[in-house]
């Protein structure tokens, strides 16, 4: 599972305190510890923390590479020039592996992102929705990614740069729609071969439960089943990331060993 | 329309590992031999690269086989009381890039000698050739963690190859390779999740992954040969995928298994439709030699010098680009 760690977003206290008073240990230590746990990926997010956030995801992006100059991020903001100075001053610090979190799937949106996903080389997580809002059935999320697929060819981007998101619900305020989700992973795992990656946000469906953590770890258990390979998340709630990584040695995508944890923490990424 | 050629892109290389030393790296050998760093399955030069070609080991013994097979004397009986001078024909007739001595002698079924004996054996094989060494226990787990950590005490420095450890038996030999500066061979009986998991209790002890080659007790021939071929095979895709642990080079040991099977051995008046016997076992270790490199294999450990030929020859050919 590709993980990407959800923690440096400026909706959290102590980054947004962070980012307010130019103090890059917080940044650094969550860099640091979320890449510990098996992150694949480093979401950047400002959030609202900011009001100028362009300069502030260039700052958050900055602090990362001095922690961990291999890190791989995922710039997560819906405004372009955010995207763009996230994208710019990973290059400049010298982060090669990049993705975009996220863009949807109108025509004049997919045409600004996938530009900059070919100018940066970045991975693009594309929301299954379009003009038409959030997505209440099967079919539309569907159509809103064979779009998705049919533009990222147009745009010579590799299938495996681009991460389809359902889109995944609360499941405390959407409990009847969340069986959507399921079918349509499965069914974006049909659109093209080799499939792109399915990616959901994956703390939205525990969000404002009793038990976060068991909603979250057994939706993520249950979307893996029907095609799931990313997820943002917290990658520091170890029996989260256990029971995704049992679930993908269930599914035969690691070779079993007694320490098998281990070694998929050891894995090259 | 033009067809596109499919290539697969791997995304994790399998480890290099280093066998000898030479004389400013501490050792005495006047070659080393590295292996490993494929960014491909076997000999696919359009995927990716294999920095090394395999290479022929051939096995010495550190005791008389009294049991060796027919056509196995007529090349060594003037030499195999004598580890160090059936390894230095192994050397100069046959063109071994490596011995592996195997310390047979030490079995308690095979006269039970100790490890000054075999501290011995090694330093003469040392003394008399300068490749690279392979040192194998005698395979039983007491006997290898008494003998063992005085052979590679005996070899220090010279970055052998020693082995094997097991599941049930890593620490001590582990323990020792850590110490003296040698390779280990991680065995595990036809089975890739043990392959696996012996390889992360080496690496939990400390020893580096570059230090590990993996060997899957291959057999001769039949089911032991297609079991072995397919788990090198899945085990070096996983190893590309990334899985670090299963990203070690392999050896395939062709000597003693293919002849101990009577296929190999077995008298033409016995087996008349089998054929030659003077022909037959050498193309049963031939056949397993080039079918374990399609699998992966780095290190053959070889007997029969026309199979060696044959492999070299394989070899040759196959890394032709």
């Amino acid at each position: 599972m590709i993980a990407i760690g959800e923690r440096i977003n400026g909706m959290f206290t102590d980054i947004k305190n962070a980012i307010a008073e130019k103090d890059g240990e917080p940044v650094k230590r969550w860099a640091l510890r979320q890449l510990e746990a098996g992150a694949d990926y480093l979401d950047v997010n400002v959030g609202t923390a900011s009001k100028t956030p362009a300069d502030a995801v260039k700052w958050l992006v900055e602090r990362v590479a001095e922690a961990a100059p291999n890190a791989a991020v995922a710039i997560d903001s819906p405004k372009h020039e955010v995207m763009k100075a996230g994208l710019q001053a990973c290059r400049d610090s010298g982060i090669a592996k990049t993705m975009i979190n996220s863009t949807t799937g109108q025509r004049e949106k997919l045409e600004v992102n996938f530009g900059l996903a070919k100018e940066y080389g970045a991975s693009v997580i594309c929301l299954t929705m379009d003009q038409r809002g959030i997505p209440n059935d099967v079919d539309y999320r569907v159509e809103a990614a064979a779009n998705i697929m049919a533009a990222a060819m147009e745009f010579e981007l590799p299938t495996e740069s681009i991460l389809l998101d359902p889109i995944a619900m609360p499941v405390k305020h959407a409990q009847e729609k969340i069986g959507f989700i399921f079918e349509a992973i499965r069914q974006f795992t049909l659109i093209c071969s080799p499939p792109p990656h399915i990616v959901v946000g994956l703390s939205n469906t525990g969000q404002g439960t009793t038990q976060k953590e068991l909603v979250n770890r057994t939706f993520l258990v249950m979307a893996i089943l029907n095609g799931l390979d990313a997820a943002i998340l917290d990658v520091c709630d170890a029996e989260l990331m256990h029971a995704a990584i049992t679930a993908e040695l269930i599914l035969n995508k690691q070779v079993y060993s007694d320490d098998f944890i281990k070694a998929y923490m050891s894995r090259a990424r | 329309m033009a067809v596109e050629p499919v290539r697969d892109k791997w995304k994790n290389p399998i480890t290099e590992v280093t066998i000898g030393a030479l004389k400013e790296e501490g050792g005495t050998r006047a070659s080393v031999v590295r292996i490993g760093g494929e960014t491909t399955m076997p000999f696919l030069h359009d995927d990716g690269g294999m920095p090394h070609e395999p290479v022929v080991a051939m096995e010495v013994w550190d005791i008389e086989p009294t049991e060796m097979a027919d056509e196995l004397r007529k090349y060594y009986s003037d030499v195999y009381t004598d580890p160090a001078a059936w390894a230095k024909k192994c050397v100069e007739q046959y063109g071994a890039a490596m011995i592996c001595l195997r310390l047979m002698g030490t079995h308690p079924d095979w006269g039970d000698r100790d490890a000054a004996h075999a501290r011995g054996a090694v330093r003469k094989v040392l003394d008399a050739v300068g490749v690279p060494l392979i040192i194998l226990g005698c395979g039983q787990a007491e006997k290898d963690n008494a003998v063992l950590p005085q052979v590679s005490q005996e070899a220090k420095g010279e970055r052998c190859l020693i082995g094997d450890i097991t599941e049930g038996n890593s620490k001590t030999i582990v323990a020792s390779a850590i110490a003296d500066g040698h390779n280990v061979i991680c065995e595990a009986p036809l089975d890739i999740n043990i392959a696996k998991q012996v390889c992360i209790l080496a690496t939990d002890m400390g020893i580096g992954l570059d230090r590990l080659v993996a060997f899957h007790t291959n057999g001769g021939l039949g089911y032991g040969l297609e079991y072995a071929y397919s788990i090198m095979e899945r085990s070096r895709l996983a190893g590309l995928g990334g899985d670090k642990m299963l990203a070690t080079p392999i050896i395939a040991v062709m000597s003693t298994e293919t002849w101990r099977c009577k296929e190999a051995k077995a008298p033409e008046s016995e087996f008349p439709h089998w054929g030659d016997t003077s022909r037959r076992g050498i193309a049963w270790e031939a056949l397993g030699a080039t079918t374990y490199l399609l699998g992966g294999t780095d290190v053959l450990v070889m007997w029969h010098p026309e199979a060696v030929k044959t492999a070299k020859a394989f070899i040759e050919k196959m890394m032709k680009k």
